[in-house]
């Protein structure tokens, strides 16, 4: 029990050290003065002004489309990707690899500038697609990463298994170590997603047109100092997101449940006193 | 069906892109957004407006021509550099009849001189900011930064002409020097000054001293003002050795598609109540003595927005310093990594 | 056969990554009249360079460290989770990462200053004040909040769907719980460890924001230098030169951290 308590402790620690920032970020939101070093009372004037900003709300739109878009793109060649690299010879893999990780271990500055005159020298016109490009190319080895270990993990002799008992090798994949990598193939679509929506530097190199993003925004205010209706909209996000989040976690296990309930029902009925050991194996 | 659609539609389209657009790029939060759509009302045009958060980085896309802009808000050594890279087209001074309410002394500067290429649009100085209650001395001089009983009170500016420029000036010399011996002298008080100095600032300097964080900071005169405004323990001065004066000015690239419609667009922003409204907004300087008549006494009567005409003889512009900038890279690098 | 599924990367790589990396390599070798010339590398071996690279590895690894020893736990804390709670556990930790970055970090600065929220409450509890920010360890502070979730998701994935077995085994045959972690558990999680210390090792070294914020300014980190190189002195020969070297340090640094796992099991590989 006391196992129990420490990690509970544990985690609830990390969390406030996670949340923290966002707490002070929300707070400030209200505030009415436009400084953080002091409290000039409380307002909603920012979430006002945040309405009526064209220019932020449309660089709030460009950051989920190209946040959305480059995290699916980059999901799926990256998954194709990781299993591809996973079955080639050794040094193949390892120049791939090694290649792959450049985006990660270069400067921001360096990736965004190298692209941006890419673009041009291809006669490229800045713009959405030369935005997205950048996003995917920079997201893809994070998938790479995140696929890999669980490929390693994946037990070779399944998927052969599988297709000495007759299935064809795309089936085999598909029904054998899909579900086996989906954790990593989750966990690579959401770091994507994350490191897409908060990138400035390679976004500011790559974008033109008009097609900005909110991280461009917001590091473009400081010089002038953060506009709190950064902050207000920051807050709807979080707000949102985290409501959704329950909501459909809520929801999800209340299918579950009655999934399960049903199907107890059912082994209750069937193997009559069963049904105790069963419930003792749940605590999974 | 579907013909009749596409009638209904296809002069939807061609409507849109007939309309003329225009694409502006700017600081972030550097513009009273509604006088875009003023604008936009007036002229029947769309404007893209897009953001930078430096000089150097928006160079660096004008300069590539990826993305075509039509109106840029650089800085004045930026402006320079801009101008001898032949990045920018001259303004046709005929059509941007609102220029005579930009206050003289603030035209015809070293950095574009008869104003050919540019239209001032903000200006401002840089001095020292300190906190009354925690300041005791009288604070008239660059010095009182390099103070021992201000020690990790002090909060500098985290960028290099500025800094390396206000110590040059502290040593009596030119802001703009490109003497070696002047240069060595000065980072050598640059990092004696290291220990005493709380951290190196950009925007976060605003909340620090409103929070009462530190004594004294190296701020421009537009920040100082909406830091006094929060805290009315605040003074700025502008030290006697001299100081930094700063312009933004509105210019062309040569890259833009729509020049005449820029032209339209610079004297849209230098009438009078355009100006006053920015002003009013962003809380800085504005050179348009129009705007100046519109805006409140108490704003325009503050000495820290708006100092008297003999105080800006002593202060300087920055000059692009052209190759000169690996110089005062090297300087700041070591000061920094020391 | 199944390789062949990485051909579609492979020719973006080429495209995207292959191409910009001869860009640099191009600009780094040479002066800006186009002439080959090695002078850039030449100039960056000097001391104040050599130890802006070497600081800038220190506090990589440190936040590298931290972050695996902090989110370790929290991985294994979540994979022990039931079911139920897990994905949702696993979303609320990457939340605050989509908030905006300039923003968390000014957050932070709020917490951390000399009169911001965590000194008020060591005031009120007549605690004496901290020297929170403006320092190294604030610095490091910003990193491991920043890439903490890059360590605890791979770690996790892998934890997730370990094999069972191989524990119960190990219990049987009479291990206590310290030595099943450390023979079982540890080595088999592997993959996933390499994966966070590349997700966050990597990028830590580039960082140039949470120096500059949270150090205010007084650390000069290689991200600075070849940010400063292309943005503010427009010398892209010589941010390229940087860039390289850090580059193949880096590599070579990962090279030496991957040697414990001979096996290859870890192959997210380098060299």
């Amino acid at each position: 029990m006391v196992k129990k308590w420490i990690e509970r402790s544990y985690s609830g620690l990390i969390f406030v050290f996670l949340y923290a920032p966002i707490l002070v970020l929300i707070i400030f939101s209200f505030n009415e003065s436009r400084t953080r070093g002091n409290w000039g009372g409380f307002t909603l004037h920012w979430y006002a002004d945040l309405f009526r900003d064209r220019q932020i709300l449309s660089a709030f739109y460009y950051t989920l489309s190209i946040g959305v878009i480059s995290a699916v793109v980059s999901t799926i060649v990256g998954t194709f990707a990781a299993v591809g690299i996973y079955n080639m010879r050794y040094l193949g893999q390892k120049t791939i690899l090694n290649l792959n990780y450049l985006p990660v271990l270069n400067p921001d500055i360096v990736t965004g500038v190298a692209l941006m005159t890419l673009f041009i020298f291809f006669n490229f016109r800045l713009g959405f697609l030369t935005l997205l490009l950048a996003h995917i190319t920079f997201c893809i080895p994070y998938v790479i990463l995140a696929v890999l270990p669980k490929l390693r993990q994946l037990d070779k002799n399944l998927a052969e298994a599988a297709m000495d008992l007759g299935a064809k090798p795309f089936y085999a994949f598909r029904k054998v170590v899909l579900p086996e990598i989906t954790p990593g193939i989750i966990t690579g679509a959401l770091i994507a997603f994350t490191l897409s929506i908060d990138d400035f530097v390679i976004s500011f190199f790559t974008t033109g047109s008009g097609v900005t993003n909110i991280s461009i925004t917001v590091f473009s205010m400081a010089r002038r100092g953060v506009n709190p209706m950064i902050n207000a909209l920051s807050t709807i996000m979080f707000t949102t997101v985290l409501l959704l989040l329950l909501w459909i976690n809520y929801r999800t296990n209340k299918e579950k449940e009655e999934d399960e309930d049903e199907k107890e029902l059912q082994m209750y009925n069937v193997l009559g006193t069963a049904g105790d050991t069963l419930s003792d194996d749940d605590r999974v | 069906m579907f013909l009749v659609l596409l009638g209904i539609l296809f002069p939807m389209m061609t409507g849109c892109s007939d309309q003329e657009t225009l694409y502006v790029y700017n600081w972030g939060d550097y513009i009273d957004e509604s006088v875009l759509r003023d604008f936009e009302e007036e002229f029947d045009v769309r404007i893209v407006y897009e953001t930078y958060a430096t000089n150097e980085d928006m160079i660096v896309k004008i300069r590539s021509g990826g993305s075509r802009y039509d109106v840029a808000i650089p800085s004045d050594y930026m402006i320079e550099r801009m101008i001898n890279e032949e990045l920018l087209r001259e303004i046709n001074m005929d059509r941007i009849t609102n220029y005579h309410y930009v206050k003289e002394d603030l035209k015809n500067l070293d950095f574009d001189p008869d104003n050919r290429f540019s239209v001032p649009y903000m200006w401002g100085t840089v001095g020292i900011l300190y906190n009354t209650t925690m300041v005791d001395d009288v604070v008239d001089s660059w010095e009182i930064l390099w103070d021992e009983t201000y020690e990790g009170d002090i909060l500098m500016m985290d960028s290099q002409r500025d800094s390396i420029g206000i110590t040059l000036l502290k040593l009596g010399y030119s802001l703009n020097s490109r003497d070696e011996d002047e240069l060595e002298e000065a980072k050598q008080e640059l990092i004696r000054q290291k220990p005493l100095v709380l951290a190196y600032v950009v925007d976060e300097g605003k909340d620090m001293m409103v929070a009462e964080e530190a004594a004294l900071a190296v701020v421009w005169s537009g920040d100082a003002v909406i830091m006094m405004e929060e805290n009315e323990d605040l003074e700025y001065v502008i030290p006697k050795e001299g100081s930094n004066l700063w312009f933004d000015n509105m210019v062309i690239p040569t890259t833009s598609e729509n020049p005449e419609l820029a032209e339209e667009f610079i004297n849209f922003m230098t009438r009078p109540e355009i100006a006053q409204r920015n002003a009013e907004y962003i809380g800085y300087s504005t050179p348009n003595l129009g705007a100046m008549e519109l805006l409140d006494d108490e704003i325009t009567g503050n000495p820290a927005a708006y100092p008297p005409d003999e105080m800006l003889e002593n202060l300087e512009v920055f000059q692009d310093p052209g190759d000169f900038l690996s110089v005062y890279d090297r300087i700041w690098t070591e000061v920094k990594a020391h | 056969m199944k390789s062949r599924m990485a051909y579609p990367y492979i020719v973006w790589l080429s495209m995207f990554i292959v191409l910009p990396l001869l860009l640099i390599l191009y600009y780094g070798l040479t002066a800006v009249d186009g002439s080959f010339t090695l002078d850039n590398f030449q100039r960056f071996i000097d001391p104040i360079y050599l130890r802006v690279l070497w600081r800038s590895v220190e506090l990589a690894l440190l936040s590298t460290a931290i972050c695996l020893v902090l989110g370790y736990p929290m991985a294994m804390i979540i994979a022990k989770t039931e079911i139920k709670r897990r994905n949702l556990m696993v979303l609320l930790f990457i939340l605050p990462m989509w908030m905006n970055f300039l923003l968390r970090t000014y957050a932070w600065m709020t917490l951390l200053g000399r009169n911001g929220v965590i000194n008020n409450i060591l005031g009120w509890a007549g605690l004496p004040e901290l020297n929170l920010l403006y320092n190294a360890s604030a610095v490091v502070l910003g990193m491991v909040y920043n890439f903490l979730p890059f360590m605890v998701l791979p770690i996790y994935t892998v934890l997730s769907k370990m094999d069972q077995s191989y524990i119960e085994a190990a219990k049987d045959l009479g291990a206590n719980n310290r030595k099943v972690f450390w023979k079982v558990i540890f080595p088999l999680s592997l993959p996933g460890v390499i994966s966070g210390v590349t997700m966050v090792f990597m990028p830590a070294v580039s960082t140039f924001v949470i120096p500059r914020l949270l150090g205010g300014g007084q650390l000069m980190l290689i991200g600075n230098l070849v940010e400063q190189q292309f943005s503010y002195v427009g010398d892209w020969n010589f941010g390229s030169a940087i860039s390289i070297v850090m580059m193949l340090f880096i590599l070579i640094s990962m090279a030496l951290m991957t040697r414990f796992d001979k096996e290859q099991q870890g192959g997210v590989g380098l060299w």
